[in-house]
């Protein structure tokens, strides 16, 4: 498997780059020739771990940098990952839980299950006091063309 | 991001439009809330026609509208929702809380 393309991105925890972060991604995995359904798994999956490390990671402070690396692959999948250096997450297997939330309110708890479905795999890493790491990876289904 | 709001009788519907996501659904949430707020409608009907992306964000906003409503005894219906945000709306199961209905 190799490497076709990369790209690489800092982004200050603020909203607003919520929608530029996964207009970015989905530029940039357009040239894979995804789907519109593939294009739209990815803009929310990484819309989702974007905003974790907004409103988690650095809860809401606008300060911090979110991290974020894509990588195309020549067998059509894109790996994606999401890194911040917040607070950490103490208990991974039950953050990523369907409808668990640590702050309730607003959010639904569905983020990590969202990023689950949406791709074809997902793993997290975090350390408490140093951050976390969300990697995404995402299959592309080749296009036959009618002309072979 | 956008929401106009109309009332009927007692009902509220708001017209939904553009992305929902965390940033975008703060805003939503306030006008919303404003119209039931001041209409005190027995149905809110939430338009997703015009949204083009939503992330779970935007299951928080429907989830939190539904337990507002849930203390007057009024009820929810989602419409229109095109086949993205329908997919995200049976993810979170919401057909469980309120009428869903597609484009
Ligand atoms: N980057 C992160 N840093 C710290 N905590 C996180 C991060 N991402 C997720 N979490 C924790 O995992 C929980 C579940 O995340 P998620 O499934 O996206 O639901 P929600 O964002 O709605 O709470 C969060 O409530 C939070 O406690
Ligand atoms: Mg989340």
């Amino acid at each position: 498997m190799q490497l076709k393309n990369k790209f690489t991105m800092t982004l200050i925890a603020r909203s607003t780059n919520e929608s530029f972060a996964r207009a970015c991604i989905s530029a940039f995995a357009s040239q894979l020739d995804p789907t519109i359904e593939e294009i739209n798994d990815i803009k929310t999956a990484v819309s989702e771990a974007v905003t974790n490390c907004i409103v988690h990671a650095y809860k809401e402070k606008a300060i911090g940098k979110i991290y974020i690396t894509a990588i195309l692959n020549d067998n059509n999948s894109i790996k994606i990952t999401i890194r911040d250096k917040g607070c950490g997450i103490e208990n991974v297997a039950k953050a990523m839980e369907p409808l668990y939330t640590s702050i309730g309110g607003e959010r639904a708890g569905l983020g990590f299950a969202v990023m689950e479905s949406f791709m074809d795999n997902v793993k997290v890493k975090s350390v408490v006091g140093r951050g976390t790491t969300v990697t995404m990876l995402k299959k592309i289904s080749p296009r036959i063309s009618v002309n072979g | 991001m956008s929401v106009e709001i109309n009332v009927t009788r007692e009902v509220v519907t708001a017209y939904l439009g553009g992305e929902i996501d965390h940033h975008t659904a703060k805003e939503m949430r306030e006008t919303i809330d404003n119209a039931v707020e001041l209409n005190m409608p027995t149905l809110l009907v939430l338009d997703f026609k015009d949204v083009s992306f939503m992330d779970s964000s935007g299951i928080g906003l429907v989830m939190g509208r539904y337990r507002n409503l849930m203390k007057t005894g009024a009820e929810l219906h989602i419409m229109g929702a095109p086949p993205n945000i329908y997919k995200m709306l049976k993810l979170a199961g919401i057909e469980r809380l309120a009428k869903l209905e597609g484009r």
